[in-house]
């Protein structure tokens, strides 16, 4: 089994963060896992790529991903980079951040594959409602937790506790309870392409 | 125990279990997480005895370790690219010196045009520093490596440097076996200095030598490197002993018998380079990889025996000699055994991603014969565009008759 997910946003989001947890708790369930971040010349804003990698063997290969079974876009906006998308497999999954629906999305010129399956989750939203801030990684990492169904919920929070220890202890809250909302709408989703909010 | 960590943390913590007396260094991207958690561990009593030294450069953090080394401290540092290069003055003193003391590379491109990604110009650029070289080819060996270091730099009272590749696995977070405390202590021994700066009993250390006895003096420098291949094999076979875990020594071959082709690599490429050798041996393409993890010296022999009978090798080379040509390739070919066929390939420069799919295309172009010819061959360059750049550089420096297009 091997999972290749690929974070796209930008500098600010939290997207390197965003990988480092997804394989911290796929760690914790007893998977082998490796974040990878690309960095550009850090700079708030600047479009921003990671990888994480997930297996039942040791993971050997430190390559950046370039044929994703999952593309996490943290920024709509970025969808217009065709490079985005790339190597995504036929049958693979794309979550983004939008509190657009996908008809909206499909609407001004996102091309959907036939096969792929396309999730639109308002995580910006909810992190401002839940964080005050529209950081929207937890939310993404509790969402394709659920959509890949090979990490569970008490990792993801175990995950989020450990990785912002350092923190106030209501940061960490906020985030496990960010991460659990975005879990709970994408399970009550259907099974294809879908919009939940 | 296994935890999903961070390389640089992972390998702060390792170096905190070495207990260092001294760490001095000056924050350089990629290396900065590296002294940043061991300046952490210092502030919070976590390491101890040690002075953490706050220095103005990289200059002043090799010299602040050299005069630690000289006074009999446990001493360490890290840095990279440019960083390697501001040390340069100070690098051959300290191995020059005798004086043992380990020190990190993150590797970076060296600029300009400047370039804060991965390739291995910095630590290639001082190959012939008298330092021992080594190279991680990944996160767990990079750990095991810095135990292993401090091991060797003072079983032979020479400086070490550890070369991992910045970002790739200096920032990869990944599961990582950091040895424990009691571990470490029944491995490495306390520093026992072979010579030290002692107002009661004073000696110099660093006195002139003139040309009466310069040339033995680099005569037996050249030796004592040499002979240090026997150590290097030493500490990593009794480190297997006492981790249960096989890591470092002069090179690792990955199914390299009865191969018909083997690439040879340095560093994290290796982990792709494993999984490409898989694939192929799958399709009935018998490759396998050879990893140089000890650079400095050169471990002649071994990989002339490690070669023998392979027809075909490839060398992948993550640094260039501007104006001559490969570097790694050059040691490969002077090791290599008649009969064998070196293709010196320049791949990743600059943190340009070297990639399964680019490594398993390599293998099967120079079995093809497709890169023959070739003294060195810039695998990934973008041809066109360097053919137009190339193209309009000519047409400069061409002599004109006045009109230029």
């Amino acid at each position: 089994m091997n999972l290749d997910v690929r974070i796209h946003g930008r500098g600010g989001q939290g997207v390197v963060t965003a990988a480092e947890l997804l394989s911290m708790a796929a760690f914790d369930q007893g998977l082998h896992a490796q974040a990878l971040p690309t960095f550009g010349s850090e700079r708030t804003g600047a479009p921003v790529m990671a990888s994480c990698r997930i297996s039942d063997r040791p993971i050997r290969s430190h390559d950046p991903i370039s044929r994703p079974d999952v593309v996490v876009v943290q920024d709509s906006t970025l969808l217009r980079d065709p490079a985005v998308l790339g190597g995504l497999a036929d049958a693979g999954t794309v979550v983004v951040n939008t509190s657009r629906t996908l008809a909206d999305l499909v609407a001004s010129g996102v091309v959907v594959g036939p096969a792929q399956r396309w999730v639109t989750i308002p995580a910006s939203d909810l992190a401002r409602r839940l964080l005050g801030r529209p950081l929207p990684n937890t939310a993404l990492v509790g969402a394709v937790a659920a959509i890949t169904g090979l990490v569970g919920p008490e990792s993801v929070g175990s995950a989020i506790r450990r990785r912002f220890a350092t923190l106030d202890p209501k940061v960490a809250d906020a985030n496990v309870s960010l991460a659990e909302q975005a879990r709970e709408l994408v399970t009550a989703g259907d099974r294809g392409s879908e919009s939940v909010a | 125990m296994l935890r999903q960590l961070e390389g640089s943390r992972a390998v702060a913590e390792t170096v905190a279990r070495c207990r260092p007396h001294v760490v001095a260094a000056y924050p350089i991207s990629p290396q900065t997480h590296i002294v940043e958690a061991l300046s952490d561990l210092v502030a919070a009593g976590q390491l101890a005895p040690c002075q953490y030294l706050l220095v103005e450069s990289e200059f002043g953090a090799l010299s602040a370790c050299i005069g630690a080394s000289a006074a009999g401290a446990r001493a360490y540092t890290a840095t990279s690219s440019q960083g390697l290069l501001f040390m340069a003055e100070a690098l051959p003193n300290a191995s020059g010196l005798g004086l043992p003391m380990v020190m990190t590379v993150a590797n970076r491109a060296l600029g300009a045009p400047i370039n804060i990604w991965n390739d291995h110009s910095d630590a290639m650029s001082q190959r012939d520093a008298g330092w021992l070289i080594l190279f991680a080819s990944s996160n767990q060996e990079a750990v095991d490596l810095h135990v292993q270091a401090f091991a060797l730099a003072e079983r032979l009272s020479l400086p070490v440097m550890v070369c991992m590749d910045g970002f790739v696995l200096t920032h990869a977070v990944e599961e990582i076996d950091v040895p424990d405390q009691a571990q470490v202590d029944a491995y490495l021994p306390a520093f026992r200095p072979r010579q030290q700066l002692d107002p009661d009993d004073p000696v110099t250390i660093g006195a002139m030598v003139g040309p009466e006895a310069f040339t033995e003096v680099k005569y037996l420098m050249a030796q004592r490197q040499l002979r240090a291949l026997d150590v290097v094999t030493e500490v990593a076979d009794t480190f297997a002993t006492a981790f249960g875990r096989d890591s470092g020594g002069l090179l690792r071959p990955y199914r390299t018998e009865d191969a018909d082709v083997v690439v040879v690599a340095q560093g994290s490429v290796l982990g792709s380079l494993a999984d490409v050798v898989d694939d192929l041996r799958e399709t009935g393409v018998a490759a396998g990889a050879l990893g140089v993890t000890c650079y400095r010296p050169w471990p002649w022999d071994a990989v002339r025996r490690a070669l023998l009978g392979i027809p075909r090798v490839i060398v992948v080379n993550r640094a260039v000699a501007v104006g001559s040509g490969s570097i790694l390739g050059q040691d490969v070919r002077l090791s290599a055994p008649a009969g064998t066929t070196v293709s010196d390939v320049v791949l990743g420069l600059g943190g340009r991603p070297v990639t399964r799919d680019g490594l398993r295309r390599l293998v099967l172009d120079v079995l093809a014969g497709r890169l023959d010819g070739e003294a060195l061959t810039y695998y990934d360059v973008d041809r066109e565009r360097v053919a137009v750049e190339l193209a309009r550089e000519l047409g400069d420096a061409a002599p004109t008759s006045g009109a230029r297009p």
